[in-house]
């Protein structure tokens, strides 16, 4: 009787262990390969900066949450009400990374949407989005004071993983000398 | 039939532009040799947005991205394991259709070495129960009894 069962047995768990395989994990979100690495340099100019540019030296001194966003991304827009509150709730600094966008159209957007971020670096041509192992917009980085990347998250940022993910993860930062 | 004769007037058109689209954006690979390591380069990684593309055949922006980025590392005389390395650092173990060897993809390289030996001892086992217990002189009588001739 047993041994009759064994191959119904077998199918079952090979069923249930791919079952887990293709629902456990989200297959379109990457894990990271950059996290506690330090942020890869850069030398941007700064948008509406009239010519100024940033570097990755310009990130040091404190935590920063870098995220990199677009106009013609629909879902930073669903982002940026949860980041301006952030921002001016816990008083992390946002740095943004405009991604393969056009500057006047993103200058627009932020006087039309409120403008969280410390700065804005123009990464016209995605390269630092490269340097990053950006695969789509929006992609937020949480930095230490040394400039190491320390979590990232791809999609929107809500409350929710706010609470869950990045707020734990900054908290820890700012508890390390 | 006019719509029919506009859309061949619009694909004639627009034809020479997207063939022109493809490689001039940026950085040009001037000899043949180079040219044949890029196309081999692209065709070994897979398109992080797109889940089971290469890089070669993928349309996604970034896609294109990472096509200039190898063809910027080639022409600035990158080898072909540093450009791999490169991508790796960026993009992780997940655009490389062929997956490094390490405690993490064990499961994967073994987990079918491992179902043929599981495989070969269940018909080992199956062989084993057929031809069992040698039989009893009882037995071998009774076979006798039905096998033999009459007289």
């Amino acid at each position: 009787m047993i041994p009759r069962l064994l191959p119904l047995a077998g199918g079952a768990a090979l069923i249930a262990l791919l079952y887990l395989g293709f629902t456990l994990r989200d297959p379109t979100v990457l894990p990271s390969a950059l996290l506690d690495q330090p942020f890869p340099r850069f030398d941007l100019p700064i948008l509406g900066g009239a010519g100024q540019r940033a570097t990755e030296a310009d990130l040091h001194g404190a935590p920063r949450l870098v995220n990199v966003w677009a106009t013609w991304c629909p879902t930073c827009l669903a982002e940026h009400a949860e980041l301006t509150r952030i921002a001016q709730a816990t008083g992390l600094s946002l740095v943004g990374v405009n991604y393969k966008d056009e500057p006047a159209k993103a200058e627009a957007w932020l006087a039309r949407h409120g403008d969280p971020y410390q700065f804005n670096v123009v990464d016209a041509a995605g390269e630092l989005g490269v340097d990053l192992g950006v695969y789509g917009a929006p992609e937020t980085f949480l930095v230490d004071a040394g400039g190491v990347i320390r979590h990232k998250h791809v999609g929107a940022v809500d409350r929710a993983m706010w609470e869950r993910d990045i707020a734990p993860a900054w908290r820890a930062l700012a508890v390390q000398p | 039939m006019t719509s029919v004769r506009c859309l061949a007037a619009l694909l004639l058109a627009v034809a020479p532009a997207l063939h022109a689209a493809s490689p001039v954006d940026g950085f040009e690979l001037a000899d043949g040799a180079l040219k044949e390591r890029y196309q081999a380069l692209i065709g070994e990684f897979r398109c992080p947005k797109c889940l089971n593309e290469s890089l070669a055949s993928s349309g996604a922006p970034i896609a294109a991205d990472l096509r200039r980025t190898v063809r910027r590392l080639l022409a600035q005389g990158t080898d072909d394991a540093a450009i791999r390395a490169h991508l790796q650092a960026r993009y992780g173990d997940f655009i490389l259709y062929d997956p490094p060897l390490k405690p993490s993809t064990w499961a994967l390289w073994f987990a079918p070495l491992a179902l043929v030996l599981v495989a070969a001892a269940a018909l080992r086992m199956a062989g084993a129960r057929r031809h069992a217990a040698p039989l009893t002189d009882a037995e071998r009588a009774a076979v006798r009894r039905f096998v033999s001739p009459r007289r």
